[in-house]
């Protein structure tokens, strides 16, 4: 299986994860372990910067794995901006998710105020990965702003339900320059191994392992879907046919 | 536009009271049956015709919330500040016929206040007054926002309706949260529990969330006091009020808090009683018809009811509480606004936490966030 290159970063897992939704801290780390994802995403708004209380942050095996400080939260692109330099000067990294979600219900992301944001936190340097809905003219107008990938989502945040935009995923992944996420609405691994197999680059999961009966187990079958998907997608898979084609009806006059 | 007073008077308050109690077991079973729930449904599931099914109501709450929430409980403490008030609340410690001493907190006992909370590990902060309009209104607020701010990641305020323009300045001073209880939905027994002040002018409290809408303040707090009136149909207005305020304010968040009439100096005791089973049911009808809701519960429900609340639709709980001004380290024996059920520590309550599974959430905001003006 190949690996995954992002900005001056090689990944060899092709699932990163969330730590948002977690029972207990030691859950969460075990399940990190157990997916062996190198790229794992805490919000800013959750860690403490005067580290009174930065459990969260020591709970992670920071040997093993990349953090990926994300902008949860953050209503319009100014804020986003704000939170990003704040992550790299209490994480120390110049990664940052982008997300920038004003409607709380159903935290789907504001297209026009995650332009702007990649168009400035690019050109102060930050390897940008923004979550957007899956739209494939707004991934090519944030590769012109110097987005690092693009992360379109299957489906809602948290919803379970799986790759409800699978048409626009094609779309994006055929035309897209960068490397892309599939985020949000991973419900199920069989989802994540479907993702793989059309041709997405990693995909983020959270909830699905977070609140999971046994996140440790549900993190082992992410692991192994995505790499499932993954070699499928390399060893190239074969066309879906309805039945199997026995003659040639319409040009067998050839050859007879 | 209409706003929510208009919808208010769409209804007669007897014929949704009727609708209520006449819900019938099909109604419920269909409401338990969908994934998106309209008003009509949530009246369903806080009717009579609801209760035999509570423990699959409380299976599925807690389903949806983990999907949406995670096993997370975030914890608050209240700061408050003075307990001088001009209204006359027939149910409450601070009101202004109570023969009380009256405390407001100046600038040193404030910081000293929130030292002891920083203390405890408290990281968001609700900040709560009675209504003096005269001594403790804006500019108080907004110099007590000033000097907790470098401290705290989340400042929320529970104090008397306040003006439009009020409302903005402290969203540019950095205010997350406003809470504002609505104690009930029926004009004519408001007036009797609120004879004078300004909080009797039930019109202008009917629009105040309308008000922080407009302002563009991150989350409103909602609720009854529950023990006014028939806390189904006030809750039926709650919701009515919550679903038409998303509509609108859409990049709003939106709480609930479940205020039950607890005893208090020189009150009256509750007309109606909601009894524990009661209050599960509501909070698991508020959760299956609204996934996105913030659900608080506070330190006037008791340990039992607390412990086993944790995993079925709660998002916040506000822990270690003192409900009088000073009362965490300068004046511990001052009136308190109503009595403490639950009186354990902050270390006590989040080792409970993670003995229901779940992870005690104390910071979950950024301040910077908050006042950012484009």
């Amino acid at each position: 299986m190949s690996n995954l290159h992002i900005a001056d970063r090689v990944f060899e897992s092709r699932l990163f994860l969330g730590t948002g939704k977690f029972g207990n801290l030691t859950e969460m780390s075990d399940a990190i372990v157990a997916s062996a994802s190198q790229l794992v995403t805490v919000a800013l708004k959750r860690i403490d910067q005067t580290g009174s209380d930065d459990s969260l942050i020591s709970a992670l095996d920071l040997a093993a794995i990349h953090l990926l400080p994300n902008t949860s939260g953050a209503r319009t692109a100014e804020e986003a901006v704000l939170a990003a330099q704040l992550a790299r000067e209490a994480l120390e990294t110049n990664w940052v998710k982008l997300e920038i979600h004003p409607d709380p219900r159903y935290l789907l992301p504001d297209p026009i105020e995650t332009l702007r944001a990649t168009e400035s936190l690019a050109k102060l340097g930050f390897v940008v990965m923004p979550y957007i809905h899956a739209d494939p003219v707004l991934c090519k107008r944030l590769e012109n702003a110097g987005t690092a990938v693009v992360m379109p989502l299957g489906a809602p945040i948290g919803s379970n339900k799986g790759l409800r935009t699978l048409d626009f995923l094609e779309i994006i992944i055929e035309e897209s320059n960068v490397p892309v996420v599939v985020d949000a609405g991973i419900g199920a691994p069989s989802d994540a191994a479907k993702a793989m197999e059309i041709g997405a680059d990693a995909v983020l999961v959270n909830t699905a392992i977070a609140v999971s009966n046994n996140p440790i187990r549900m993190a082992e079958a992410f692991r192994e879907a995505v790499i499932a998907g993954r070699k499928a997608y390399e060893a190239g898979l074969g066309k879906i046919g309805s039945h199997a084609i026995a003659s040639s009806p319409l040009t067998s006059f050839l050859f007879d | 536009m209409t706003d929510f007073k208009m919808i208010r008077d769409e209804y007669s308050w007897d014929e949704v009271h009727a609708q209520i109690y006449d819900a019938t077991d099909q109604d419920v079973q269909h409401a338990l049956e969908k994934d998106h729930l309209t008003l009509s449904d949530f009246r369903a599931l806080i009717s009579p015709a609801a209760a035999p099914y509570l423990e699959q109501m409380a299976q599925k709450t807690q389903q949806i919330t983990q999907r949406r929430f995670g096993k997370t409980i975030q914890l608050y403490a209240p700061l408050y500040l003075s307990n001088e008030c001009q209204n006359i609340c027939t149910y409450c410690g601070f009101s202004m016929d109570n023969k009380i001493k009256r405390k407001t907190l100046s600038n040193t006992e404030l910081l000293l206040e929130a030292m002891a909370l920083k203390a405890m590990g408290i990281n968001h902060i609700l900040l709560v007054s009675g209504e003096a309009n005269k001594t403790v209104e804006i500019t108080y607020f907004l110099n007590a926002i000033r000097l907790l701010k470098p401290h705290f990641s989340q400042i929320s305020i529970e104090v008397q309706p306040l003006e439009e323009s009020e409302y903005r300045l402290l969203q540019a001073a950095g205010v997350y949260a406003i809470l504002v209880y609505q104690e009930t939905y029926h004009r004519e027994v408001y007036k009797q529990y609120h004879p004078k002040g300004k909080k009797s002018n039930f019109d202008y409290r009917l629009d105040t969330p309308d008000r922080i809408g407009r302002a563009g303040i991150h989350k409103i707090g909602l609720g009854v006091l529950l023990g006014l009136e028939d806390w189904r149909v006030d809750s039926f207005f709650t919701a009515a009020h919550i679903a038409y305020l998303q509509k609108r304010y859409w990049q709003t968040r939106y709480s609930i808090s479940f205020p039950r009439l607890r005893p208090a100096a020189g009150s009256v005791k509750p007309n109606f009683h909601l009894a524990d089973r009661d209050l599960l049911q509501l909070i698991c009808a508020y959760r299956l018809w609204n996934e996105n809701l913030e659900i608080s519960i506070s330190t006037r429900e008791n340990e039992t009811f607390r412990d086993h609340i944790i995993p079925i639709g709660v998002t916040t709980m506000s822990a270690a509480s003192k409900t009088n001004p000073g009362g965490y380290v300068v004046d511990p024996q001052a009136l308190e606004q109503f009595e403490v059920s639950d009186e354990r520590d902050m270390e006590t309550i989040k080792n409970q936490i993670r003995k229901m599974g779940y992870s005690p959430v104390m910071k979950d905001w950024e301040s910077n966030y908050a006042g950012i003006v484009r």
